[in-house]
C-alpha cells in the first residue's frame, strides 16, 4: 500500500514537470490571445510599438534579441572552442581543475551582476576605447560609418551582445570540454602516432568526432543568450527604434521590453501584445534548446553504440 | 640512359625532402599559431571573471556598513539600508526552496528508480532539460497570468512560486544523476532483505546519494538567490517592511534592478554593496557545493 503510494507520488512529481510546460504554453496563448486575433503573425513584421496610440508590433525587439544573440554567438563560439581546447589538451594537469572551476564560476554569477558591471563599468569604457576611435575612422564611409554611429555613451546592441557572450562562454566551453574528453583515447593516439601536431589532432580527428555535441553545445549557448533578461536590460538602452542600424544605437529586445514595460502594461491590448512577445521568446528557445538536447543525445548514443 | 634517369630521381628526392620540410614547418607553425589563440582565449575567459569580481569588491566593499542590515531602503538621496530587501529576499528564496526541493526529489526518484520504461520517464527528462535553460522572464509571466491576474494583485507567495518553479528541474537534474552513481548492488541487498521499494528508496539509495541531492538543493539556491525576472512581475517591490506574503514584496536583485538604472548617487551605491553581497552568496554556495562532491 505504502508502496503503490510512494510510486504515484513520484510519478505524480514527473507529470507535473510535464504539466508547467504546458501550463506555460497554454498560459501564455491565453494570455496573448487579444493581440493574437488582433494582429496574426502580422505581428512578428510589424516595427511600430505605440502604446499612446495602442499599437503594437514585435519586429523591433525581435530584432534586438536576434542581433544581439548572433553578435554573442561569434564571440562565444571562437573563444569556448579555445578554452575546451586548452583544458582538454594543453593545460597541465593541476591547472585543469582550478581553470576549470573558474569558467564553470563564470556560469554561476547572477546576470544582473553581469548587467551592472555592463552598465556602469564596461559600457562606458567600451565607448571611449572602441567607439570613438571607430567612429572618427569611419567618419563619411558608407555602410561602415552607419554601422558605428549614435551617442557614446556605450549603450546598445554591441554591449548587449558582448555581455551576453561573456555569459555563455562558460556553458558552451564546458559542453565542448565535456565531450571532447568522451573522444576515445585510442583514437588521438594513432593520429599521434603518425606524426600529427596536437592542432591537427583536434581539428582532424576530435572535433569530426564529436561534432553534434559541439553544435549541441553551441544551441544550448544561443538558447541562453535569447533568453537572457537583465544583463540585456542594462545596457541595451531600451529604445523601440529601428531607423539605424548601428551596433552602438540603443535597441529593445524581447526580454528588456517585458522587463521594463510589463508591469506597468495596462490590461488589455499594451499587456497581450508583451505576452505575445514572451509566446515568441518561448517558442524559438524551445525550438533551439530542444535541438540542442537532440544532437547532445545522438551523440551520447552513438557513443554507446560503438562502445 | 640509366645515369640521367638517376641523377633527375636524386634532384626529385631533394625538392621531395625540401618540399616536404617546408610542409613541416607550415604544419608547426600553424600548431603554433592554434595553441597560442587557445591559450589567449583562456586568458580571455578566466580575465572576465577576476574583472567582473574585481569592480564587485572594489565598489561594493564601499557601501558595505551595519546599517544595510537594519535600514529600509531610502527613498532617493536619503541615507538607508537594504534590510526588508534583504528580508524579502531570504524569505522567498527559503520558501521556493522548501516549497520545490521535494517536487523535485520525487521526480528525480521516478526517472532514476521507476522510470525503466515506457514514455513518462523520457518525455519528462527531455521536457526538464529545456526548462532548465528556459528564460526565467517566462515563468515570470506565467506566474502573472496564472495568480497575479486572478487574485489581481502582486504578491510574495506569486514570487515564490515563480521561484519555485526554477528549483523544480535544478533539483530533479541532479538528483536523477546521483541517484543513479549508486550501485546496484545495494538496492539488491536491500531487497534482498525483504524492503518494500519505497523503504529501498528512502532508506537507502536517497541515503547514498545524500551528499549529492544537498549539492542539487544548494545549487539550486545559489540559482535563485540571483534571479530577477521572474520576481520583476510577480513579487514587484516594495520600500517598507513587509512580512505579509500575500503583498508585494521586495527582494535584492528587483532593488538592484530599480536602484542601478536610477540617477540617484546613494541608490547605486546601495545597488553595488547588494551586488556584492548576492556574489559572495552565490559565489560561496557554488563553492560549498563543489566542496561537498568533491569529498565524495
Amino acid at each position: 500500500m505504502a508502496d503503490r503510494l510512494f510510486a504515484w507520488l513520484a510519478r505524480g512529481a514527473a507529470l507535473l514537470t510535464l504539466a508547467m510546460l504546458l501550463g506555460i504554453l497554454i498560459s501564455l496563448l491565453v494570455g496573448a490571445w487579444p493581440s493574437i486575433s488582433q494582429y496574426g503573425l502580422g505581428f512578428l513584421t510589424r516595427s511600430v510599438w505605440d502604446p499612446v496610440q495602442n499599437e503594437y508590433g514585435g519586429l523591433v525587439m525581435i530584432y534586438g534579441t536576434l542581433a544581439t544573440s548572433a553578435i554573442a554567438l561569434l564571440i562565444a563560439v571562437p573563444v569556448s572552442f579555445g578554452i575546451a581546447l586548452f583544458l582538454t589538451e594543453l593545460s597541465p594537469a593541476w591547472l585543469k581543475r582550478p581553470l576549470g572551476t573558474a569558467i564553470e564560476l563564470l556560469a554561476a554569477v547572477p546576470s544582473i551582476v553581469y548587467g551592472m558591471w555592463g552598465l556602469m563599468v564596461f559600457g562606458p569604457l567600451l565607448a571611449s576605447w572602441v567607439q570613438q576611435p571607430l567612429q572618427s575612422l569611419f567618419k563619411g564611409v558608407p555602410y561602415l560609418g552607419a554601422l558605428v554611429s549614435g551617442p557614446p555613451v556605450g549603450i546598445g546592441i554591441l554591449s548587449a551582445g558582448i555581455i551576453l557572450a561573456i555569459m555563455i562562454i562558460p556553458f558552451i566551453a564546458a559542453v565542448m570540454r565535456d565531450v571532447f574528453e568522451v573522444t576515445p583515447a585510442l583514437l588521438k593516439e594513432s593520429a599521434y602516432g603518425l606524426g600529427s601536431t596536437t592542432w591537427e589532432v583536434v581539428w582532424k580527428v576530435v572535433l569530426p568526432y564529436t561534432k553534434t555535441g559541439v553544435l549541441g553545445g553551441i544551441m544550448l549557448g544561443l538558447g541562453r543568450a535569447l533568453g537572457e533578461t537583465m544583463a540585456v536590460t542594462f545596457v541595451i538602452g531600451n529604445m523601440n527604434q529601428l531607423n539605424s542600424l548601428s551596433v552602438f544605437e540603443a535597441a529593445n529586445s524581447i526580454t528588456s521590453a517585458l522587463a521594463n514595460e510589463f508591469a506597468e502594461a495596462g490590461e488589455g491590448l499594451h499587456q497581450a501584445s508583451l505576452i505575445y512577445l514572451g509566446l515568441v521568446l518561448f517558442f524559438i528557445t524551445f525550438v533551439v534548446l530542444a535541438l540542442s538536447k537532440l544532437l547532445l543525445n545522438r551523440l551520447q548514443k552513438g557513443e554507446g553504440a560503438r562502445a | 640512359m640509366s645515369t640521367t634517369s638517376t641523377s633527375q630521381k636524386l634532384i626529385s628526392a631533394a625538392e621531395l625532402a625540401q618540399a616536404r620540410s617546408a610542409r613541416y614547418a607550415t604544419r608547426k607553425r600553424i600548431n603554433q599559431i592554434a595553441l597560442t589563440l587557445s591559450l589567449a582565449a583562456m586568458a580571455f575567459g578566466v580575465f572576465w571573471l577576476v574583472w567582473i569580481l574585481w569592480e564587485t569588491l572594489r565598489l561594493g566593499l564601499g557601501g558595505l556598513s551595519l546599517t544595510l542590515f537594519t535600514e529600509m531602503t531610502p527613498p532617493p538621496n536619503e541615507a538607508g539600508g537594504l534590510a526588508n530587501a534583504l528580508f524579502g529576499s531570504f524569505t522567498m528564496v527559503m520558501l521556493s526552496t522548501f516549497i520545490g526541493t521535494p517536487v523535485g526529489i520525487l521526480a528525480g526518484i521516478y526517472l532514476a528508480e521507476y522510470g525503466k520504461q515506457g514514455w513518462l520517464a523520457p518525455a519528462t527528462r527531455f521536457v526538464n532539460d529545456i526548462l532548465l535553460s528556459a528564460p526565467s522572464i517566462v515563468i515570470g509571466l506565467f506566474v502573472y497570468t496564472v495568480v497575479v491576474a486572478y487574485f489581481k494583485s502582486f504578491s510574495g507567495w506569486a514570487g515564490v512560486l515563480a521561484l519555485a518553479l526554477i528549483v523544480v528541474p535544478v533539483v530533479i537534474r541532479t538528483t536523477e544523476n546521483m541517484l543513479l552513481l549508486v550501485p546496484a548492488s545495494l538496492r539488491e541487498a536491500a531487497y534482498a532483505l525483504g524492503a518494500p521499494k519505497w523503504k529501498v528508496i528512502s532508506l537507502v539509495t536517497l541515503r547514498a546519494a545524500r551528499t549529492g541531492v544537498i549539492t542539487g538543493v544548494l545549487l539550486a539556491v545559489a540559482r535563485i538567490a540571483g534571479e530577477t525576472a521572474p520576481l520583476l512581475f510577480t513579487a514587484l517591490n516594495n520600500q517598507f517592511w513587509n512580512g505579509d506574503l500575500s503583498k508585494p514584496m521586495a527582494s535584492l536583485p528587483v532593488t538592484i534592478f530599480k536602484f542601478a538604472m536610477s540617477p540617484y548617487e546613494n541608490w547605486q551605491q546601495l545597488a553595488w554593496a547588494a551586488v556584492f553581497l548576492i556574489t559572495v552568496a552565490v559565489l560561496g554556495l557554488n563553492i560549498l557545493a563543489r566542496v561537498l562532491t568533491r569529498q565524495k
